[in-house]
């Protein structure tokens, strides 16, 4: 079991402050500012299954996650990514081989999708010494180079010029690589961000700039913090194009990554997309999520939910059967039951890393 | 197989919660994501949700339930038609609240566990392993046997350190500010963009924090930048990526991320430029793990310890000194001399006291111990080349003939890397000591404009002669 966040009987935000949230949410609401569904690429069959599959694993082990939380196995920080399966999935889908992948805090979905295993993602959170930084790192900072995952970041805003510079090595290489930096609507409203996107677009950077609008920057509504809430258009006085995403619909996602991507890739230089998305948890594991209501959770889990969209897609237009869907569903709980059970018992780093991987022993001559 | 629904913890730091309602009853079907129950701690209300779906068999702990221990059994949910009687509810101890669960307890443990290993680790400070007879870094073969030493200022070992090194290795590209078209603010690029081009000379605009994230992104990625601030009290727009980026990723990424990077630019005082343009950062970076601070003083060690920096694995901060650029020092010919990092170098050898400095202040501490000369007072001057990490050895085995010593900076006092040599002498040789460690700093105020007022703030030779002749008791 996990936790998730709501309603307090502490003293709940000014109620001016909340009515804004609420009147933007309802008319703005992810999918409704997106093409309608006809205009959006059909997935195959394999396509929605393998879609399925990713965003069903990157949901599960995320609850395996908040349950871990709540047993004491996790500490200090953990964010979960928990309603915005698609965005991830979807851009990884537009992505080819080699292509970099760098975020933020919220990180665990992105881990997934690159490839990275479940039981070093898992034991990662666990403090462990099979985690992907040996225990070091935590939930906010892992890595994989091999897979081209560049972090798990924990300054927000940061990864943005970081992942500005994954595009300018990709550049001075002429290695027809993209960059894909993600960040959220809170870090879009940082300082480096839009020094980043300047020197992006007048080096001509193969960079897509991937927003994440989950409407809400820990706990502020987005209204509240930003003065341009058309995220789409914070690259327009840098001629940097952009456009908005229903980031619930994988197919969505990935058609619009498809062509953020051959942008970046033909030279023109960056690109941004706004993913409209929703988190359903608290920003981590100890917010209440006071300030929004349970009605707006509720309707975006029954009305927009990533994966149920994709299931019943599945069922009625693929005619798919149940039973197919429950096997799915066993295979990733499986995977993510092994995770948990291998965090659990994978033995902490020893004493001696505590003084490694401080510096690099450089090359000698 | 049955499921305990156990008590969460919602924080680090909670213990135990009020079981304040039970939102589904013994029966009802739940699947994941449903919010089953809520519970309340001392500060907000949170809900619980399953993350298994099935029926809710029982409710082992009811609503209204007070102090109830984090992982305590509260309910079970089982499949369809499935025995329950094999879970937590045959068990009379999972299901009283007071009582911490047994099952829960081994992860509680091993969750505590993280801060028993620090215990038994070694001790940070390195005082211990230098031996009772230290042994001085003996810098004297630097140079490459034979070669033609010519006459050069620091601007151009600077330059041709750079160019030696673009020339030998394709992934070393230099970015800043007035770095190509204008041939360096201080013109130590000059004549870079004409050998290697735009690409790897790359003029930025005025945004500090967004190209130094994208040097260390580039650095992430396998690249070897040499970022230049046009000084480094710019750097402060920029020290976010420096510190957390730059230094602690490799750490953090349990050794799988490198970053091979070079910050370098003038540092510290120049000239009637006020407290904005003036800071000695020295202090700063050297306190930070993760990082190699270098602060060279002679043109030779500021071409041979670059070259050694844009070589090195691992972010250097490399900090140089307006004042110093149109020095002129001998330099060895050739592209294949290079200075360690990490090790001081004894320039000029005595017997009656040990003056130790760096960067610019090495000018006030030669300039006293010629002075001190005159006056029959021997000194050895150590030059500590890097600040971090620090030849700490060599000052000891100095001190250990001398038996006195000042430190000099240009940098405030408080928490300065003087400070820094003063702890390391008394942890490393505090017998050898016939009087307590000097030190002398820059005035602990923000540098002024005044030209009389600024000279007041800096040190000095006379300060320094002082200071030394106050250890010798003369």
């Amino acid at each position: 079991m996990a936790v998730a966040a709501r309603q307090s009987k502490a003293p709940a935000p000014s109620k001016a402050a909340a009515k804004p949230a609420k009147a933007r949410s309802a008319k703005e609401g992810a999918g409704q500012a997106a093409p309608a569904p006809s205009n959006v690429t059909p997935f195959t069959k394999d396509e929605d299954l393998h879609a399925y599959r990713e965003m069903l694993l990157i949901r599960r082990f995320e609850e395996k996650a908040g349950q871990m939380y709540g047993m004491g196995l996790i500490g200090g920080f953990c964010h979960l990514y928990i309603g915005q399966e698609a965005v991830v999935i979807g851009m990884q889908m537009a992505a080819k081989e080699g292509d970099q992948v760098i975020t933020g805090y919220r990180d665990h979905g992105h881990m997934l999708a690159c490839g990275m295993e479940s039981r070093g993602v898992m034991a990662e959170l666990t403090g462990r010494r099979g985690g992907y930084s040996r225990g070091k790192g935590g939930s906010m900072h892992m890595f994989s180079r091999e897979k081209n995952f560049f972090g798990g970041h924990g300054i927000v805003g940061a990864q943005v010029s970081l992942g500005t510079g994954l595009g300018f090595a990709n550049w001075y290489r002429g290695d027809n690589t993209v960059s894909m930096t993600y960040f959220g609507d809170g870090a879009a409203n940082q300082g480096q961000v839009y020094e980043s996107f300047n020197m992006a677009e007048l080096w001509k950077l193969p960079v897509v700039f991937v927003i994440e609008n989950n409407r809400y920057a820990m706990g502020t509504a987005v209204n509240r913090a930003s003065a341009q809430t058309d995220f789409s258009r914070r690259g327009v006085s840098f001629n940097i194009p952009g456009e908005q995403v229903d980031g619930m619909d994988v197919r969505a996602v990935r058609e619009a990554g498809q062509r953020a991507i051959a942008h970046a890739r033909s030279g023109k230089g960056p690109y941004i997309l706004e993913m409209q998305t929703y988190r359903y948890r608290g920003h981590s594991m100890s917010d209440p999520a006071k300030y929004r209501s349970k009605d707006e959770v509720q309707r975006m889990r029954e009305e927009h939910d990533p994966i149920e969209q994709v299931r019943a897609r599945l069922i009625r237009e693929f005619k798919v059967a149940e039973d197919e869907l429950k096997a799915i569903d066993a295979k990733v709980r499986e995977i993510v039951n092994d995770a948990a059970e291998f965090a659990t018992h994978d033995p902490e780093p020893d004493a001696s890393e505590l003084y490694t991987d401080i510096l690099l022993e450089p090359a000698q001559g | 197989m049955p499921i305990d629904i156990l008590m969460p913890a919602l924080s680090p730091t909670m213990e135990e919660g009020k079981l304040a309602k039970w939102l589904k009853k013994e029966g009802d079907q739940v699947k994941a994501g449903d919010i089953i129950a809520e519970i309340e701690t001392d500060k907000a209300t949170m809900e619980v949700e399953a993350v298994d779906e099935g029926v809710l068999a029982k409710i082992l702990v009811p609503d209204g339930s007070e102090n109830v221990a984090v992982n305590t059994p509260i309910g079970i949910i089982a499949a369809e038609g499935e025995d329950v009687s094999a879970a937590a509810a045959a068990d009379p101890a999972k299901i009283n609240p007071a009582a911490p669960a047994p099952a829960a307890e081994a992860p509680r443990q091993e969750a505590a566990a993280p801060t028993a290993p620090a215990e038994e680790a070694p001790a940070a400070g390195k005082p211990a392993s230098v031996p009772a007879q230290a042994k001085a870094y003996d810098a004297s073969s630097e140079f490459p046997a034979g070669a033609e030493i010519v006459s050069m200022t620091v601007r151009e070992a600077l330059r041709d350190a750079m160019a030696e090194e673009m020339r030998r290795d394709q992934d070393v590209f230099v970015m800043g500010e007035e770095v190509a078209e204008y041939q360096g603010a201080y013109k130590v690029t000059q004549g870079l963009l004409q050998e290697f081009g735009a690409k790897r000379v790359i003029d930025t605009p005025i945004t500090e924090h967004g190209f130094a994230g994208i040097g260390v992104g580039a650095a992430l990625s396998g690249l070897k930048p040499i970022v230049e601030f046009m000084t480094f009290n710019f750097a402060m727009q920029a020290i976010d990526q420096i510190i957390n980026s730059a230094a602690k990723t490799l750490y953090m990424s349990g050794g799988q991320m490198g970053c091979p990077i070079v910050f370098r630019g003038p540092n510290g005082a120049a000239a009637r430029v006020a407290a904005q343009h003036s800071h000695d950062y020295a202090a700063w970076y050297s306190n930070v793990p993760g990082l190699k601070v270098v602060m060279p003083y002679s043109a030779s060690d500021a071409k041979g310890l670059l070259k050694s920096a844009i070589r090195d694995p691992n972010p250097v901060i490399f900090l140089e000194n307006e004042i110093m650029y149109g020095k002129s020092f001998d330099v060895p010919k050739g592209d294949d001399f290079l200075v360690p990092i990490g090790k001081a170098k004894v320039v000029r050898p005595g017997a009656d006291v040990t003056i130790v400095s760096f960067g610019i202040g090495m000018t006030h501490a030669l300039g006293a111990a010629e002075a001190l000369a005159q006056e029959g007072i021997d000194a050895e001057v150590i030059d500590l080349r890097t600040i971090r990490p620090m030849d700490i050895e060599t000052v000891i085995a100095s001190v250990q003939k001398t038996h006195r010593c000042v430190a000099v900076e240009e940098g405030f006092p408080q928490s300065g890397v003087t400070a820094e040599i003063g702890m390391r002498i008394m942890e490393a040789a505090f017998d050898y000591l016939d009087a307590p460690v000097a030190r002398v700093t820059g005035k602990d105020v923000p540098m002024p404009y005044a030209a009389n007022l600024e000279k007041l703030a800096l040190p000095n030779v006379g300060e320094v002669v002082a200071a030394a002749k106050a250890v010798c008791y003369r």
